[in-house]
């Protein structure tokens, strides 16, 4: 059987959206984290932005494989999405949850619609921020700052103009909570998928992957708001 | 009688597999607390033959919950309101005089309407056929106890063997997989030596099976899980990931 075909199948399907699920979900821990440095300061967190920058070849190796992990993750969502409408053309008139051990819910149903507008948003994002005043290709020496004699993208300077707007912050914070929603059912379910599930730890997996989404969601709406209400 | 019910139905009919279907709203007088909901289906179709009307069609055949024949949506749910519970072993005591109840069939592209509340499960028959036996001669009786299983694995497959192939795992999955029903054969088989000798070529075949069958992915819902009558846990689809994955690897 080639790798394609396996890829494609219904169980293989499920393992692109397992595996890359969770990678992304180790990228957003890892940028909400790296956020969090602004609480140490606009220089911390432009000296965390440096040096990413600075891995060079390392940081487009690892760009490069999340740009590939957003595709699959995305595709293949979407094609189990077009894969359901089409195995149920007419739905039911009434349909209800049978209730526990069902962990269907409102999150779990709006998986593929909670993705799409992640995966837009992030589009915008990478063009606001990465791709921004400073940034690659963009070198506007307004957002250059120089740290300890090393100079460097001032992209603190870019997110303190950013949510000083009100509607940008809502936003964010709006997205950022539709992330918590794609996160409750997508840490467990991403494990599930990968075949690593008991019926022992369900129960267990299910909640600490809500709190993680949650975590990492709140972890991004802190500093915007700490930032919009002029905390730091 | 003392504690009859009255009750309204309102029922999907539909003529043929082609024909478009649509609600119609019964109400029969005469149900009482002791039935159960085949019963009052029986009772209903007594009222229309009477009327000169068509019966209702629906599948039964054991009416004590092990055949599998039976199943229909009831209020939204697969089999009804009662877990682990096929609707034929669903009684009326459940419900109040004057309730109403919407009854629909298994909706799926891979269980097509027959009539009324039929539908057509062969898509399962396909399955099974694809992967879901074994060839090891297993001897009469007796031979049983000259290959002893751990008892820990015997009483995993044998929660895995309690499907009945009713489909309600279908009807309930919001994205009408059959992966709970393939999943159960896959997972019981891997657990006895005796499905050993096809135990690669039964994991890709009855997934591949699954597939062409029309049905859609599983989104781990679950919800399969909790309408299953025999309450088949979904440690199934896990199994059969991991049996598809080593089947494919290796
Ligand atoms: S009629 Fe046999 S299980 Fe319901």
């Amino acid at each position: 059987m080639s790798l394609s075909n396996v890829l494609r199948s219904p169980v293989g399907k499920k393992f692109v959206t397992g595996i890359t699920g969770l990678g992304l979900v180790i990228f957003v821990l890892m940028h909400m984290i790296g956020n969090l440095s602004m609480f140490s300061g606009d220089d911390a967190y432009n000296e965390y932005a440096h040096f990413l920058a600075s891995l060079g070849p390392l940081l487009y190796a690892v760009e490069a494989g999340l740009v590939l992990f957003f595709l699959f993750h995305a595709i293949t969502g979407v094609r189990i999405w077009i894969g359901k409408r089409k195995a149920r053309p007419q739905g039911y008139d009434m349909y209800r949850s049978a209730g526990s051990p069902s962990l269907q819910s409102s999150s779990s149903r709006s998986m593929a619609i909670t993705g799409i507008i992640l995966l837009v948003f992030t589009v915008f994002h990478l063009i606001s921020f990465k791709f921004g005043p400073g940034g690659p290709g963009n070198g506007d020496p307004a957002y250059m700052t120089v740290i300890d004699g090393v100079e460097m993208r001032n992209l603190a300077l870019l997110v303190r103009e950013k949510f000083a707007t009100t509607w940008y912050t809502l936003g964010y914070t709006a997205i950022m909570l539709l992330l918590v929603v794609h996160l409750r059912h997508g840490v467990w379910s991403a494990l599930q998928s990968l075949g690593a599930m008991r019926p022992s730890i369900t129960p267990a997996v299910y909640t600490i992957g809500g709190l993680l989404g949650l975590g990492i969601g709140l972890g991004f709406i802190a500093m915007p708001l700490a930032l919009y209400l002029g905390w730091i | 009688m003392a504690n009859s019910m009255n009750i309204t139905l309102k029922v999907w009919r539909q003529a043929g597999p082609k024909a478009k279907g649509g609600f119609e709203t019964y109400v029969v007088p005469e149900a009482n607390p002791h039935m159960s909901f085949l019963e009052l289906l029986d009772v209903l179709n007594e009222q229309l033959i009477k009327e000169g009307k068509e019966p209702v069609e629906f599948d039964h055949d054991c009416r004590e919950g092990i055949c599998g024949s039976c199943g229909v949506v009831i209020d939204g749910q697969a089999h009804g309101p009662q877990q682990r519970t096929a609707c034929c072993q669903l009684h009326m005591r459940h419900y109040k005089d004057g309730d109403s109840i919407v009854i629909e069939p298994w909706r799926a592209e891979g269980f097509p309407i027959i009539k009324d509340l039929v539908v057509d499960r062969t898509s399962f028959d396909r399955i099974i056929a694809a992967g879901g036996y074994i060839s090891a001669n297993t001897g009469a009786a007796q031979d049983a106890n000259s290959l002893p299983i751990a008892k820990a694995d015997a009483d995993l497959a044998m929660d895995f063997a309690a499907c009945i192939g009713c489909g309600a795992c279908v009807a309930a999955c919001p994205n009408a997989s059959a992966s709970l029903f393939t999943a159960a054969k896959i997972a019981q088989l891997s657990l006895l030596p005796q499905g050993d000798p096809e135990r690669k070529s039964r994991a890709i075949a009855m997934v591949d099976q699954m597939e062409q069958e029309g049905f859609g992915d599983c989104s781990n819902h679950t919800e399969c899980e909790a309408v299953c009558p025999k309450g088949i846990s979904v440690s199934a689809i896990t199994k059969m990931r991991r049996e598809y994955m080593k089947a494919v690897i290796g």
